[in-house]
């Protein structure tokens, strides 16, 4: 048996006041794909980032193709023939498709210039092998996130590697892209490629991978074939604990005929995206909105908070038309809104989580403008024990808390101004089967009691799973509606694709 | 993740640097001058300091605020020059008295403050270039006022109140540093505007999501720092007895911007330290006595203040 081409033995990683990783051996075998599965906090994104060479170990030894390596750092460990693609596009939004591909290792001529014609050629190249068309000379920030992460992977991959790290690729990907780069991560495989692979999606472990690795709270669970396992099984390594009852979904118990509408779209137009929204939302309901990236949700939800304006068509809420102009107009109406990219739109980063939940009622913990500083961390409590959020201390800052954990932090800070319509965008977007379960159940806890959530997936099992109802969207107008029975894939898809 | 159960005895040396590196490397320095400068510690070099360092410490106040709104404002040094000259002109040539000069400057400060929030503000220009805009046509305006001509004069109530001593004892500097202080504390870390000032500068996206009037937020800090510049401006018109339009607060706004980072608040933003920044202000003038007793050339100043702030942030550094 040859050497693991990946072996990392008693890594160890501690962070003031938490022990991340403990004690944890890892290895991957040449030319297979393996996942590395875990719950947030399980130190999954820790053993990633101490191998690709952005965080050092404590203790341990990590060995590449059989020898000892102490990554320095990301370029260092690219240039030893590890590349990785993180989860966050982490490429410059400004640059050409082109500068991002050949970014840092740019050949360059006579003078030091570089030689762009090769460049393109070459960018150009690694596109297709995604089987991609993409003008290398745009900016990158004129594509889409789903473009923006291919174009990521064709940078990852036109390195000279012999290993790919992914920290969860798909996840702003659709199910056509994805097939498309698990067909493309296939090939590589044939072609003797490794890769680790990263997700919390269970049913892309189980469609791709060969192996898996499982961490809970920072040690080690096991290592498995994935033909060893199942659904069941590999969760319940994940979570400690037996898993049918939690990841069993459990279905709204439905909306009372007759509820009243709280607020209705009629021919609501805007942006680039929003052509002609025509629907309501009953008091208790949870909708959901399915359809492609690019087909209009995350627009009617900005439009619904205030965020963005519509150019045509009537809002109204209770009946009467309503104008917002900015979020706070919406707020006052008890809307809350949790953004689709917790980083860029939802967490203040390097403030206290309390501070992160207290935000949005901040006024009413206020004496004449004094915030009082008990009543500020009892509702932070409140929250932090209601919705099982993970916190070392309501002061801890939020940035160092996991995807799941910040997620529910902002929906804790929605949650506190008691709303009537929840907007939610991708609630459940990269973070782990628990977690999931906790909000998706919360949502419906909450519908129960009355509140109506407005609710964006790419996931349509989760919405199935979730939602009373679900509207699809095509061209960025809503072109059917199903409900009960008729919600299922087939269905969303085939309303999607215009068939019926 | 497992959370430790035992708690470090005591807290790591590294958390103690970023907490009070401000207050260690302004203690070095006054430790160096213990020993090296003579009289450094004599009862008059320290109310020379103190005066010296007043406008410093009042302005880099209200530079953290606006530093923790991810913004910078340069404009400071001549929004103090057209505060000292409207002082000096109306409580001189109009016959204005101290009081009502000295009103009057504050609104126009003030309002300068305003323009500089409302470009920032509302159009989301940068801050560097908005608050570049102003230094330069403020610098011009304050000088065109009395035609580039310095304006002396003396004025015994002014000098009086200038040397003022609250019951007595304590200089009436003193007891301004310290209200100012307290106060901006007090809001930064226990109102409402401090949380949504936070909040604007940790990630304006989020903060205008959760229903943060953004705008008036930028409006009211870069007001506020516009503000206490005319009131520095103010005491500094008094000690020197004279208003300079054109060499009054010249490069000020380099000392607030170093006060504030060896203080420890970070330039992008989000977050701010009040109490660190009086160190930081109080280091930046320390090093200025320490070189003018020990007769080294200005020149040499400014190399010792970069390595100093170098060495400032390089302890604060977060991990």
């Amino acid at each position: 048996m040859t050497d693991p081409i990946v072996a990392m033995r008693g890594i160890r990683k501690e962070f003031p006041g938490v022990v991340a990783l403990d004690d944890v051996d890892f290895h991957i075998e040449r030319g297979e794909i393996h996942a590395l599965m875990g719950e947030n906090g399980a130190g999954k994104s820790t053993l990633i980032k101490i191998l690709t060479g952005m965080y050092r170990a404590d203790a341990g030894e990590i060995r590449l193709d059989g020898g000892i390596v102490e990554p320095r750092s990301v370029f260092h460990m690219q240039s030893l023939g590890l590349s990785t693609i993180y989860q966050e596009i982490n490429l410059v939004p400004n640059m050409s498709v082109c500068q991002n591909i050949a970014l840092a290792r740019e050949k360059t001529g006579p003078l030091r210039k570089i030689d762009w014609r090769e460049a393109r050629d070459r960018a150009g190249r690694a596109l297709a092998r995604l089987g991609l068309d993409i003008d290398v000379d745009k900016p990158l920030n004129r594509f889409s996130t789903a473009e923006q992460q291919m174009v990521a992977i064709a940078r990852a991959l036109s390195f000279d590697c012999k290993a790919v790290v992914m920290d969860e690729p798909t996840s702003s990907l659709n199910e056509g892209e994805i097939a498309a780069l698990f067909a493309l991560i296939r090939s590589l495989r044939e072609g003797g490629m490794t890769f680790l692979f990263v997700s919390h999606k269970l049913r892309e472990v189980f469609e791709l991978c060969d192996s898996v690795t499982v961490l809970r709270d920072g040690g080690l669970v096991g290592r498995r074939p994935v033909g060893e396992l199942d659904q069941y099984s590999l969760v319940s390594m994940m979570i400690g604990r037996d898993a049918s009852e939690v990841v069993r979904a459990r279905r709204s118990a439905g909306v009372a005929t007759g509820a009243r509408k709280i607020c209705s779209l009629e021919g609501v137009r805007g942006g680039m995206r929003v052509r002609g929204l025509t629907f309501d939302i009953a008091e208790g309901e949870i909708l959901g909105l399915a359809g492609l990236l690019g087909s209009g949700r995350t627009e009617t939800l900005r439009m619904l908070f205030g965020a963005d304006r519509p150019d045509a068509g009537v809002i109204r809420v209770d009946g009467v038309e309503a104008h917002f102009a900015m979020p706070r107009d919406a707020i006052r109406r008890h809307f809350a809104f949790c953004p689709e990219d917790r980083k860029v739109e939802g967490i203040m980063p390097s403030m206290s989580v309390a501070d992160n939940i207290a935000v949005t009622s901040i006024r009413e913990l206020s004496w004449k403008g004094i915030v009082s500083l008990p009543r500020k961390l009892a509702l932070a409590r409140e929250y932090i024990g209601k919705l099982n959020i993970k916190a070392s201390s309501p002061l801890q800052p939020i940035r160092n808390m996991s995807g799941g954990n910040q997620q529910k932090a902002i929906l804790a800070r929605w949650l506190a101004t008691r709303p009537r319509l929840l907007l939610l965008d991708e609630p459940t977007r990269g973070i782990d089967v628990g977690a999931k379960a906790e909000i998706l159940d919360l949502v419906r806890r909450l519908a129960a009691d009355g509140m109506s959530v407005l609710m964006v997936s790419s996931e349509w099992e989760e919405l199935i799973q979730t939602c009373d109802r679900i509207l699809v969207y095509r061209d960025g107008t809503n072109v059917a509606s199903l409900e009960g029975d008729a919600m299922t894939e087939d269905a969303v898809i085939a309303a999607i694709a215009g068939g019926h | 993740m497992r959370t430790l159960q035992k708690e470090a005895p005591g807290r790591r040396a590294p958390e103690m640097l970023r907490d009070y590196g401000a207050f260690i490397v302004l203690f070095l320095i006054l430790a160096v001058n213990a020993l090296a400068t003579p009289n450094f510690f004599r009862l008059g070099t320290a109310w020379n300091m103190l005066l010296q360092s007043f406008p410093i410490i009042i302005m880099s106040l209200g530079m953290a605020m606006v530093v923790a709104t991810g913004g910078i404002d340069i404009s400071v040094g001549s929004v103090m020059a057209i505060g000292s000259i409207i002082f000096a002109k109306l409580s001189l040539d109009a016959g204005w008295g101290i009081l009502a000069a000295s009103l009057a400057a504050l609104a126009v400060t003030f309002c300068v403050g305003l323009f500089n929030g409302l470009l920032v503000g509302k159009f989301g220009f940068q801050p560097i270039v908005v608050t570049l805009v102003t230094m330069m046509v403020g610098r011009g305006a304050a000088a065109v006022i009395n035609d580039g001509k310095i304006v002396t004069f003396y004025d015994s109530n002014l000098v009086d109140f200038g040397l003022y001593q609250v019951f007595g004892v304590v200089p009436i500097h003193i007891v301004l540093i310290a209200v100012a202080v307290i106060a901006v504390y007090l809001l930064v870390k226990e109102t409402v505007f401090g949380v949504y000032l936070q909040a604007v500068g940790d990630n304006l996206r989020a903060a205008r999501l959760v229903g943060v009037n953004a705008f008036l937020v930028i409006l009211v800090v870069y007001a506020v720092n516009a503000f206490l510049a005319g009131f520095a401006a103010i005491f500094e018109t008094a000690r020197l007895a004279s208003a300079d339009a054109i060499n009054l607060g010249r490069l000020v706004e380099m000392d607030c911007v170093a006060a504030v980072a060896v203080g420890g608040t970070p330039m992008r933003g989000g977050q701010v330290r009040i109490v660190s920044t009086l160190a930081g202000a109080l280091t930046m003038q320390a090093i200025t006595t320490m070189v003018n007793m020990n007769n080294i050339p200005y020149a040499y100043s400014l190399v010792i203040k970069s390595v100093i702030i170098v060495v400032a942030l390089s302890v604060q550094k977060e991990k």
